[in-house]
């Protein structure tokens, strides 16, 4: 059996939680309401995140445009998803939902632009 | 000289709400002044996502949020000016900005909202010894040379203080390749949100280190490192304590400061705790018809926060030059913070004529369990609400009803406190 110990992020309480992980039972314990339960099972089954970050952008008077995945992607894959990020350009004019990477690490979740960017002038 | 009904000065998430509800409210004869060169004022350098799920119920990042009040702006035909840095406000409401276009102009307004937002605390403000080389950024300049100017910053990161910006920097640097080593918070408690810290340090293993400051900065040209130690109770170094960390770069997220230069030009009363001014329940400044909201009033956490407050001074801006709610008579009673309640806006409520309900929101001075926030009306207990937990780094509220007052007709003092329960 594994353990492992966590911060609910649920609110400012901020619980501590032990999480007890034998096969494919999983308890909880330290929380106290059922957010914390739920957060606590989800990290340790498929921990996912948001990605932002930006890229260069060319032709504006800005020098990089913010994009976000389009929804969260599994945890172990936010630095190839970093990797691909880092090595596109956008070219102005940018508009928020921009798609900026198709297919992002394999995770069959977009990258899309979050800022609106004007040519430059 | 142009007159304008309303002035806002500052085009950030405040700027823009109060715009858009005094256009609302009936007053299309109005202007946003912005130092920068695009409206959404430090929104567009917080590319990290979390904004908006109170407003918006949805979760957006800083430019998303922007945008939806700049196509309001927009779309409602507000006018504004980019690149308009304003430079002194008189008590008579006589606007001086300077723009690359325009040169000086003076123009004056019926009714000014100011919403120039804070700025972060300097490391001339720290007291750090050690020599003065590059290297070392506020977290916020930091997150404007990366986010928006497209430079690296530094490769070897040391962060000093744990506020949500440094925070978010840990992360975003992280990222982008860098090697954040540590982040060091004075406090034995941190200022940040509690998703940030596991989001942003937790998910890299990036070590916060509680109760711990920068005592030495090496490097002449360029820093090469730095040195932290533990510090006692009265956050004094503790001999002994000191790990030397190399680093090509300090950042420092120790805390933030309304940026009231113009304010206190106005003449108004500031408030010590708060470094914004002292407003009444229609978010008005000493000054009849100068109204604050936003950063500039008070430090926010959230800014869905600042769009609500920002979007009331706007509306009661409005009202103000549309002369509503003239009445002679006023009852004005003081709001008092204690025990644990470091401050509260507005510092005033005039109780006649007020609207039915006014948000009062505030800080806490410590990290407490289970305790009370009360509310007390000349001595008498109205309202007690038990809170699990509260933290400085989180605003809290209350709000009061206009209808309460009804029983006391001669009412002076309101005090809201915690109180062990």
């Amino acid at each position: 059996m594994e353990t492992k110990n966590l911060t609910c992020i649920g609110c400012p309480m901020g619980c501590s939680l032990t999480v007890s992980i034998d096969g494919e039972n999983i308890t909880v314990a330290g929380n106290t309401c059922p957010v914390g339960a739920n957060y606590a099972k989800k990290e340790v089954t498929n921990p996912t995140r948001v990605v932002t970050s930006s890229v260069r952008v060319n032709g504006a008077d800005i020098a990089r445009v913010s994009v976000k995945t389009a929804c969260d992607i599994p945890k172990n894959k936010i630095f190839d998803c970093m990797k691909e990020i880092s090595a596109v350009e956008m070219t102005a004019p940018v508009c928020i939902g921009d798609v900026v990477i198709e297919n992002c690490a394999g995770t069959g979740v977009a990258v899309i632009a979050t800022k609106n960017v004007p040519c430059a002038g | 000289m142009k007159q304008y009904d309303i002035v806002v000065i500052g085009g950030g998430p405040a700027g823009l709400a109060a715009a858009i509800s005094a256009k609302k409210a009936g007053v299309s004869d109005l202007l946003i002044l912005e130092r920068d060169a695009t409206l959404g004022g430090i929104l567009n350098q917080c590319i990290h996502n979390g904004f908006g799920l109170h407003t918006f119920k949805e979760e957006l990042t800083g430019p998303e949020y922007a945008a939806r009040f700049i196509e309001q702006v927009k779309e409602m035909e507000v006018p504004y000016k980019l690149g308009a840095m304003v430079l002194s406000i008189s008590p008579e409401k006589v606007i001086t900005y300077m723009s690359k276009t325009e040169g000086l102009v003076q123009i004056s307004a019926k009714a000014i909202v100011l919403a120039m937002g804070c700025r972060e605390r300097p490391r001339g403000a720290l007291n750090i010894p050690g020599f003065r080389p590059a290297g070392i950024y506020s977290a916020g300049t930091a997150q404007r040379l990366m986010n928006i100017e497209g430079y690296s910053v530094g490769k070897e990161v040391v962060i000093l203080g744990s506020g949500d910006i440094g925070l978010i920097m840990a992360r975003r640097m992280t990222l982008e390749g860098a090697n954040v080593k540590v982040v060091a918070e004075l406090m034995p408690y941190s200022g940040g949100l509690k998703r940030n810290i596991v989001q942003c340090l937790n998910d890299f293993n990036i070590p916060l280190k509680l109760s711990h400051t920068v005592v030495g900065i090496d490097g002449k040209d360029r820093i090469t490192g730095v040195t932290i130690a533990e510090v006692d109770a009265n956050r004094q170094p503790i001999p002994g304590t000191e790990i030397h960390y190399d680093c090509d770069t300090l950042l420092l997220s120790c805390g933030l400061i309304p940026e009231n230069e113009l304010t206190r030009e106005i003449g108004v009363e500031m408030n010590r705790v708060t470094s914004g001014p002292n407003v009444d329940d229609k978010l008005q400044t000493g000054a009849p018809g100068v109204f604050a909201c936003g950063n500039v009033l008070h430090v926010h956490d959230l800014v869905d926060h600042v769009s609500s407050e920002a979007a009331l001074a706007g509306e009661n801006a409005a009202a103000y030059v549309l002369a509503e709610n003239q009445t002679e008579k006023t009852h004005k009673v003081t709001l008092k913070a204690e025990n644990g309640v470091r401050y509260t806006v507005p510092q005033t409520i005039d109780v006649e004529n007020m609207r039915d309900s006014v948000t009062v929101r505030f800080r806490v001075a410590d990290i407490y369990h289970n305790r009370a926030i009360s509310v007390y009306y000349d001595g008498q207990k109205i309202t007690s609400r038990k809170k699990r937990v509260l933290a400085p780094g989180e605003m809290e509220q209350v709000v009061l009803k206009k209808s309460s007052f009804a029983e006391y007709p001669d009412l002076k003092e309101i005090v809201i406190c915690t109180e062990e329960v």
